[in-house]
């Protein structure tokens, strides 16, 4: 069973106390990011259990609320996750492109896992980065004017400090 | 004009101190000398209108908060910005997030709220830290919290991440997310004016309408409505991408003649050289595209401008929107078959599946258009095109089908030789 640290559910209780009493269930997509954070970038069934059990919810009202968002991941991913747009103004300059020149590079399809689990490919819509276009989200920040020689020296530098993200 | 965008280029004015000596929150000095009605007036004056992309009137939307009920009321800032072709809210917030958070509270202000909240895209991660690490300096400092500057008033401002899903932008969405459920649309009414956040009294406005509101409480209402043309007021965000020259966030005073906006060097300074512009999205992915002609000039001939107004003119048979200042340009080396493609999958994808009509209509959509792109399209397809999104519009809980159907029903207007093409030569553009 997953548990949050001290600290962490301590955070819990401050990210609760910014809802009205007894409408705890608001803390719930917070608390969900913190958990795939936490509990190695995706939410098992356990890890959605513990969740419903800090705010008093029954699992099924995590289940249907964490399958309804596309930056909850549902299966393990790799430790570092290319989520390249794919939508309209980023494909007007090349992004289908940068997807396929990764696709080749790694040696896997979109939404598929290197065997060294170490990247993860998807494909995701608009990123609000339009302007910066091709863009990926790589964890918390974005990786934006997507070239090929921007992705090689990318693959390159997360291969070599391969918890360079994570932290 | 930079009204919003004013200082912006200022290094450091993400920082109280700095944003302070440059006028900050003197609109939250001057607020406690007025009573919160003449800020609903002014903003009533001023001519603001949402900018998230229905363009309602602000000052009207606040004159419906319900403020009898004896319920606590809730001002939410939607920052859920997920329309295809706009990126103006990210880019304001990254530079100017103590600009929305002084637009908050005089806005909290004038509707009597005490509570308001954030709802940020979560996968904008450093705003959220942003805009969190903002709140603090502004509460350190008195502007925000129990009694502000030593007044009768207070306010909390929290910030909510959302987890993906542009459904979530629709306002009723955003509060069923913002009560920790899907984002399901709700049927409207009640308006959430009368019952929205947990049932209560509720406004929710765009980040850039907010961030309006401050220079409207330090200039008046008047010197706000005396920039733009008739009932486009003020100054817009305008994002511009696609096949230009300077993609990038604009301030614009409204009225601003759409050509001047792509061709000059102070804008998206024209194509790349060579191309031609071929056509026009002017208001995120959601509103009509228009071909070159008809972007630049009305089909009465007249110069098209930057004002809702304006791209309206001629209806959906030849105008458009100016929505959420999403500016998306596509020259003619751009496939208009594939571009509308994408537009319904991306549709399809993000349908939240509450009305069937949505649901099971951006499917097929997408699935038509993704053979016709493919070169297995059949010449009766176009029409069937048509069809379906005739059959989508204006039959669901909210506006997402409209918007789904919007782009589809004009590219085929404006570009059905296109269309014809693509049926008639197998395997093309593959």
């Amino acid at each position: 069973m997953p548990k949050f640290s001290l600290a962490l559910l301590d955070k819990v209780q401050q990210i609760i106390r910014r809802y009205p009493e007894g409408k705890q269930k608001s803390a719930l997509l917070p608390i969900l990011h913190l958990a795939q954070q936490e509990f190695g970038g995706w939410l098992s069934p356990e890890t959605m259990d513990y969740v419903a059990s800090l705010l008093g919810l029954v699992p099924i009202e995590v289940y249907e609320v964490a399958t309804f968002y596309t930056m909850f991941n549902m299966t393990p991913t790799g430790k570092f996750v290319f989520q390249i747009c794919h939508t309209g103004p980023c494909c007007l300059v090349g992004s289908e492109k940068i997807i396929s020149y990764i696709e080749t590079k790694l040696g896997i399809k979109a939404g598929e896992t290197t065997p060294d689990g170490l990247f993860t490919l998807k494909r995701v819509e608009c990123l609000a980065s339009c302007g910066t276009a091709p863009v990926m989200q790589l964890g918390k920040k974005y990786v934006e004017h997507l070239t090929e020689e921007k992705i090689d020296s990318l693959i390159e530098e997360l291969r070599t400090h391969a918890d360079f993200i994570r932290k | 004009m930079q009204i919003l965008l004013e200082n912006s280029s200022v290094a450091g004015i993400d920082q109280f101190d700095v944003y302070r000596q440059h006028g900050g929150y003197a609109s939250v000095e001057k607020m406690l000398t007025m009573a919160p009605n003449d800020i609903v007036e002014a903003v009533k004056k001023s001519g603001l209108r949402g900018r998230g992309g229905a363009g309602f009137s602000t000052g009207m939307k606040w004159s419906f908060l319900d403020q009898k009920s004896g319920k606590p009321k809730y001002l939410v800032c939607n920052a859920d910005e997920g329309e295809p072709g706009t990126f103006k809210d990210r880019y304001f917030m990254e530079r100017l997030p103590h600009r929305l958070i002084e637009g908050l509270i005089v806005s909290s202000y004038a509707l009597g709220v005490n509570t308001a909240y954030i709802y940020v895209r979560g996968e904008l991660s450093w705003i959220i830290t942003q805009l969190e690490d903002a709140i603090a300096e502004a509460k350190s400092h008195g502007f925000l919290g129990s009694k502000i500057l030593g007044s009768e008033f207070s306010l909390e401002i929290y910030v909510h991440p959302g987890a993906g899903a542009y459904i979530c932008g629709e306002e009723s969405a955003l509060l069923e997310s913002l009560e920790g459920k899907r984002g399901y649309p709700r049927i409207k009414p009640p308006f959430p004016a009368i019952a929205g956040l947990y049932g209560c009294p509720t406004v929710v406005n765009n980040v850039e309408t907010l961030a309006a509101v401050p220079w409207i409480v330090m200039h008046g209402g008047e010197a706000y409505a005396a920039i733009g043309i008739g009932k486009s007021t003020g100054t817009k965000l305008i994002s511009a991408c696609g096949n230009i020259r300077k993609p990038g966030v604009y301030e614009i005073a409204l009225g601003l003649p759409v050509e001047e906006f792509i061709y000059s060097d102070s804008y998206c300074g024209g194509l790349l050289e060579g191309r031609t512009l071929k056509a026009l999205i002017a208001g995120g992915s959601s509103v009509p595209i228009l071909p070159a002609h008809l972007a630049t000039t009305t089909a009465a001939g007249e110069p098209r401008l930057m004002t809702y107004e304006s791209l309206f003119e001629g209806g959906f048979e030849s105008g458009t929107m100016l929505g959420s200042g999403g500016f998306i340009v596509l020259d003619d080396k751009a496939c208009i078959v594939r571009n509308t493609w994408n537009f319904a999958r991306f549709y399809h994808h993000e349908s939240c599946g509450q009305c069937s009509p949505c649901r099971e209509g951006t499917g097929w959509l997408e699935k038509v258009l993704e053979r016709i792109e493919h070169g297995h399209g059949r010449t009766e397809d176009i029409d069937l095109l048509v069809e379906i999104a005739k059959k989508i519009e204006g039959k669901t809980i909210c506006a997402f089908g409209d918007a789904a159907a919007w782009p589809i029903a004009s590219a085929i207007r404006h570009f059905r030789d296109e269309f014809i093409e693509h049926v008639s030569l197998a395997k093309d553009h593959v």
